[in-house]
This record gives structure tokens, C-alpha cells and sequence, in this order.
């Protein structure tokens, strides 16, 4: 430090009284609020504890936790969806070594999830695939950071195909008797559910929203008012109706003999829905881009096409990550409707667990545990957006 | 593929109207290959609006215009075709925010000419030394000062070998430090030979190296001439008069 540094005067410098000082009990109102304030907080905190700890009957989550996790999928096949798991856990750790080296934490905190996880009360097996995992997040970090740039190709096209892979060992592919029979999707539930009901709204929503939002600014008219009639038509209801038209009408014009999925016509059902809120979005990021980024595309002889593509579209996304991840948790909250359409993810499986007559009146303990649930993954994916927006920032006008 | 000499752009009795507003009124002018030509005029005249008809970012409503023999038509394929041959740069710069100097640069050889990546950035960074900012390569835009941003755009132009450069008040936006760098890359390119349509109130530019000048008021060509005619005797009054204007001070 030079010698003439001029330090701030001494009022601005830290120290925790001061702070105190400043911030609670700047003046007598303060003071009051201050005090008041931490009473009521006091008084919650310990409401909250004592019941927890005390009062609340913990038991309807760890007997029932299988069921909260995969619904009726049988026991002797969860091993394929700890080895899906397994398969994702191993690009996480990939794709950490390779594009978020500096980002420590995140690295830490997404590895070492299953192992705090196997902290809490499950069964043998269970720990012993949490455990599995980490291990092999830990080989993926490893193997990414020992040769990024050989790797991230193949990477990319691991989670490209990732989705396929979770949904087909899911289901399986042999007969009953085969290694890996195939299991209806009318067992599917829990988280399991939940979980595939979320990520394949997104993703397919996602390239059919972009087209709705582009078509909805088509200069052909026929394009234009098909996905205006669209967006309009669906933003119009609840996702609960879309929901009953899927499970209860659409069979009605089906011809006899044929039926679809239950499971497949919720995805579509949400793909459907979410697809016409993201097209809105998508919209507003494109009007905020300016003239001059056309223009400048079009004077350079690039297609309307390539112009969406390279100049126009990786910008007006960039704009509205923090809306798309709004909508993405949107999504993931509202696949919980299916539960009544007779559907058994997390939220009807809830519902299952308390009509048991040794669980009744266990409300609070079972919407406490599932509200834990989807407040920990909704707050995973916003804080892992931040971090992307963080990252994507850098070199922004 | 017109010679040294050769009309490159002809522009025919051009009408432009938006709504009822008549935003060009019936404008001529032939530009032949390698020549400098500075549009100068208040602003509202249509020289902006003009300047953009030549590549469609403006639609004429009646007359011709002609660039290297092709008629600017509603067909996309011709439009498309013109806009290879023609380097634009705008006021605002309008460089992609997104993508580095050297993919602002790139993009369009390698998408639209489908020349290779290697070959492109070899190109590029002849054309960053060229504008004198070899060493901004892999920064992106919002790292640059306005000057440099500028420089980046008439690279990114050139990238596409265009056989005319249009430039739409190129240092308007510039801070007046600034100016001169772009100006200077300016008169080099037009010493080089290159054909270009300049939008520009920089009389100093003018003189230095355009050899044909045109004043436009309210929709029309008052005046046009070399820059001597111009500066030493112009015989519109409404000429005169701007050019007191803008030289005065």
C-alpha cells in the first residue's frame, strides 16, 4: 500500500457494533422494530424446531420414502435407474472439469449431493448406490479434467442422448424374462415420475416454443395466425383442463383398440402447455434485440435463417435465462396437476401414502417432506442459472 | 464483371414513400467502378434512406436501381447476391455482442462465401492489421472503444470482398478523438481503389479523396460535383447555405 493512501473516514469502516448501530438501532423506532422483529422470528424458529424435532411423526417418510422416490416401480429393477443416475452423475462430472473449472463449490456441492444424501435414514442399498455415485462423479471430474478439449465433444453428445438413455432403461426393452424386463408406465411415480415429466416438458417445449415465437412475427400470414391461434388458444385455459382433455377425451376419439400412454399423454399434455408460455418469452427476448443486429446480418448477405440463428436467437435467449429458468421451475411445479388426473408423481403418491389407514392425519409431514423436495431442486436449477447467467456474461455489451 | 471505369451502380428515377410521406423523390446517379462518392445533407434529407435502398434494408416503391448489372427486385436470391457483393457500415457500428472480433468477422465468409475456418481467420487478421487493431482479435466488442469497434465493423465488411462499400455516417457516433482513426482506414480503402458511397458530414474527408459529391434536401439531389466545384462554387443556394452551416465552425 502506497503511503499516501487516503483511508475512508472512520465512520465508514467496519466493526460489528457499528453495524449494529447503524442498521438496527438507529433510532428509537428501529430499536422497537428491531426487538419485535426478533421475537416474532424467535417465536417461529422455535415453533418450527419443537415440532420437528418433538412432535412430528417422521416415520410416514422413511416407511414410504421407495414410494416418494419411485412410486410401485419394482424393487428388484431400481437398479436401472441407479445406473441411469450413475450415467448422468459421471457427466456432471465431465462437463464440471471441462466448462466450470474455477467453480469450486459448485463442484463440490453437486458431487458430494449424493453423499450428504445418504446421510439421511435410508436403507442399505440405497447408500451404497449414493455412495456409487459420487465415486463415479469423482472419476468423471477426473477423466474431464485430465483431457478437456479431446472430451467435451462427446460429452455434448452424452447429454444429448441422455434423456433417451434415462427413459429407456426406465422402461427396459426385453421381454419378462429377459435382463432387463419391461416395466408399464402405469408403475412409474414419485420423483421418478416427477422428475421425467419435467425434463421432457422442457425439452421438447423448448425448440416448439422457439418456432411458435418465431412464427407468431412470420411475414406469412397462414404461419403467423396458426401460431397466434395457438399460443392464444392454450395461454386461455388451465393446464388442469389440458390434462383431462388428454386423459379422458382423447380416447373418446381414438378409434377402438387403439390407447396411448397415460404417462406419454401428460408429457404431451405439458410439452403443449409450456411450449405456448415459452413462445411469449421467447418473443419478448427477440423485440428486445435491436434493428441495427438485423440489418447488420441481412447486409452481410446471411439468410433469414442464419441470421435467427447465429445473431438473432443466442442473443434474445441470453436475455431471458432468468425467465426461461422461471418458466423451467414453473414446469416442474405443475406436472404436480397430474396427481389429479390420477397420476402418481410425488404429489399423488402423497395422496396415497395418507389414505392409508397407519398414516392418517400425517398431512403436515408428508407436504412438509414433498414442499422440501421441490424447494430443494427449484432452488438447485435458479442457482444454477445464476451461475450460467455469470458465465454467458462474460463480454455482454 | 464490371472494369475499372464501368457503371457498378445505376440508380433510376427512385421513389420512396413512407406512408405519405415522399421520403425519395425521383433520384438518379451512376457510379462507376473505384469511385468515391460523398452524400452529404441535413439531416431528414434521405440520404440515409437512399444509401440503404442500394443493399434493400430500404425498399424503393418506384424506379430502378442496378448494382453490377443485377436488378434489385423482390427476388431474395438477387437480394441476397447484392448484399455478398456490398460491405455495409452503419452509424452504431451494430458489431454482434455476442461472438468476438474475430467470429464478427468470420461468420459471414464462413457461412455465406462456405470458405474454410483457417482460411477465414488468416483473412481476418490480414484485415484487423489492416485496420490497425491485430491484437483485439479474440475480445469481444463491449472490450473496445467506439474507434476500435468501428475499425472492427469496416474489417467485418470487407471480410465479404465486396466489390462497393456503403457507409452510413461512419463517425456520427464517434467521439471526436475517435474520428480520425476511422477516417484514416476510410481514406486508405478509398486510395485502394475500392468503390464507395459515403454518408458523411467530414468536408475534410470530402476533399481529400471523393470524386463526386451530391447534396440531398428534402427527398432530392440539389446539387452534385467534385468536391472543387462543390466547396468553390456551388450554385444552389440551398447548398451554399448548409455548407456555411457546417464549415463555420
Amino acid at each position: 500500500m502506497a503511503e499516501n493512501t487516503i483511508l475512508p473516514p472512520l465512520a465508514e469502516r467496519s466493526g460489528a457494533l457499528r453495524w449494529l448501530r447503524k442498521n438496527l438501532f438507529g433510532s428509537w423506532v428501529d430499536s422497537i422494530l428491531t426487538v419485535v422483529g426478533a421475537l416474532i422470528i424467535f417465536w417461529v424458529v422455535k415453533a418450527v424446531l419443537v415440532w420437528v424435532f418433538t412432535v412430528a411423526e417422521w416415520q410416514v417418510v422413511t416407511t414410504n420414502l421407495r414410494l416418494f422416490m419411485v412410486g410401485q416401480y419394482p424393487l428388484e429393477q431400481v437398479w436401472r435407474l441407479w445406473l441411469a443416475l450413475a450415467f448422468i452423475m459421471f457427466l456432471i462430472g465431465n462437463s464440471l472439469a471441462i466448462w466450470a473449472r474455477k467453480s469450486y463449490l459448485i463442484t463440490i456441492l453437486l458431487i458430494a449431493f449424493p453423499l450428504l444424501l445418504a446421510l439421511l435414514p435410508f436403507g442399505v442399498e440405497p447408500r451404497k448406490w449414493m455412495i456409487i455415485l459420487t465415486v463415479v462423479g469423482v472419476i468423471g471430474w477426473l477423466i474431464g479434467r485430465a483431457k478437456p478439449q479431446a472430451l467435451s465433444r462427446h460429452v455434448i453428445i452424452g447429454w444429448i442422448i441422455c434423456l433417451p438413455i434415462f427413459i429407456l432403461l426406465t422402461r427396459g426393452f426385453t421381454p419378462q424374462e429377459g435382463f432387463m424386463p419391461i416395466v408399464q408406465t402405469n408403475v412409474w411415480g414419485g420423483l421418478l415420475l416427477t422428475f421425467l415429466l419435467t425434463i421432457v416438458g422442457i425439452i421438447f417445449s423448448f425448440p416448439l416454443g422457439v418456432l411458435l415465437a418465431l412464427g407468431r412475427r412470420s411475414e406469412l400470414p397462414a404461419i403467423r395466425i396458426t401460431s397466434v391461434l395457438y399460443i392464444e388458444l392454450i395461454r386461455g385455459v388451465p393446464l388442469i383442463t389440458l390434462f383431462f382433455m388428454a386423459q379422458l377425451m382423447l380416447p373418446l376419439f381414438l378409434p377402438t383398440g387403439v390407447t396411448i400412454d397415460r404417462v406419454l399423454r401428460a408429457m404431451v399434455a405439458v410439452i403443449l402447455f409450456s411450449a405456448a408460455y415459452l413462445a411469449e418469452n421467447v418473443r419478448g427476448g427477440l423485440q428486445a434485440i435491436p434493428k441495427g443486429q438485423f440489418e447488420a446480418a441481412q447486409a452481410l448477405g446471411l439468410s433469414g435463417f442464419k441470421t435467427m440463428y447465429f445473431i438473432i436467437l443466442p442473443q434474445a435467449l441470453r436475455l431471458i435465462i432468468p425467465i426461461l429458468v422461471g418458466q423451467f421451475i414453473g414446469v416442474f411445479k405443475d406436472t404436480s396437476l397430474v396427481a389429479i388426473v390420477g397420476l402418481f408423481d410425488l404429489v399423488g403418491i402423497a395422496q396415497t401414502v395418507l389414505s392409508q389407514p397407519e398414516f392418517l392425519g400425517l398431512q403436515r409431514e408428508v407436504y412438509v417432506f414433498i414442499s422440501l423436495i421441490y424447494w430443494v431442486l427449484s432452488y438447485g436449477m435458479s442457482y444454477l442459472s445464476q451461475q450460467l447467467e455469470i458465465k454467458l456474461g462474460v463480454g455482454k455489451r | 464483371m464490371a472494369q475499372e471505369g464501368e457503371v457498378i451502380i445505376r440508380v433510376q428515377d427512385v421513389n420512396k414513400w413512407y406512408g405519405e410521406y415522399h421520403a425519395l423523390k425521383n433520384v438518379n446517379m451512376e457510379v462507376k467502378k473505384g469511385e468515391v462518392i460523398v452524400i452529404f445533407g441535413p439531416s431528414g434529407s434521405g440520404k440515409s434512406t437512399f444509401i440503404r435502398t442500394i443493399n434493400r434494408l430500404e425498399e424503393h416503391q418506384r424506379g430502378q436501381i442496378f448494382v453490377d448489372d443485377i436488378e434489385l427486385t423482390h427476388d431474395v436470391r438477387n437480394i441476397e447476391l447484392i448484399r455478398t457483393e456490398t460491405g455495409m457500415v452503419f452509424q452504431q457500428f451494430n458489431l454482434f455482442p455476442h461472438l468476438t472480433v474475430m467470429q464478427n468477422i468470420t461468420l459471414a465468409p464462413i457461412q455465406v462465401r462456405g470458405m474454410a475456418k483457417a482460411k477465414a481467420e488468416e483473412v481476418a487478421m490480414q484485415l484487423l492489421a489492416r485496420v490497425g487493431i491485430p491484437d483485439q482479435a479474440h475480445k469481444f466488442p463491449g472490450q473496445l472503444s467506439g474507434g476500435q469497434q468501428q475499425r472492427v465493423a469496416i474489417a467485418r465488411a470487407l471480410a465479404m470482398q465486396p466489390k462497393i462499400m456503403l457507409f452510413d455516417e461512419p463517425t456520427s457516433a464517434l467521439d471526436p478523438e475517435m474520428i480520425k482513426e476511422v477516417l484514416d482506414v476510410m481514406i486508405e480503402l478509398a486510395k485502394s481503389g475500392m468503390t464507395m458511397l459515403v454518408v458523411t458530414h467530414e468536408m475534410g474527408f470530402a476533399r481529400a479523396v471523393a470524386d463526386r459529391m451530391f447534396f440531398f434536401d428534402q427527398g432530392q439531389i440539389v446539387e452534385s460535383g467534385t468536391p472543387k466545384e462543390i466547396f468553390e462554387s456551388p450554385k444552389e443556394e440551398r447548398t451554399k447555405l448548409f455548407l456555411s452551416q457546417i464549415l463555420s465552425h
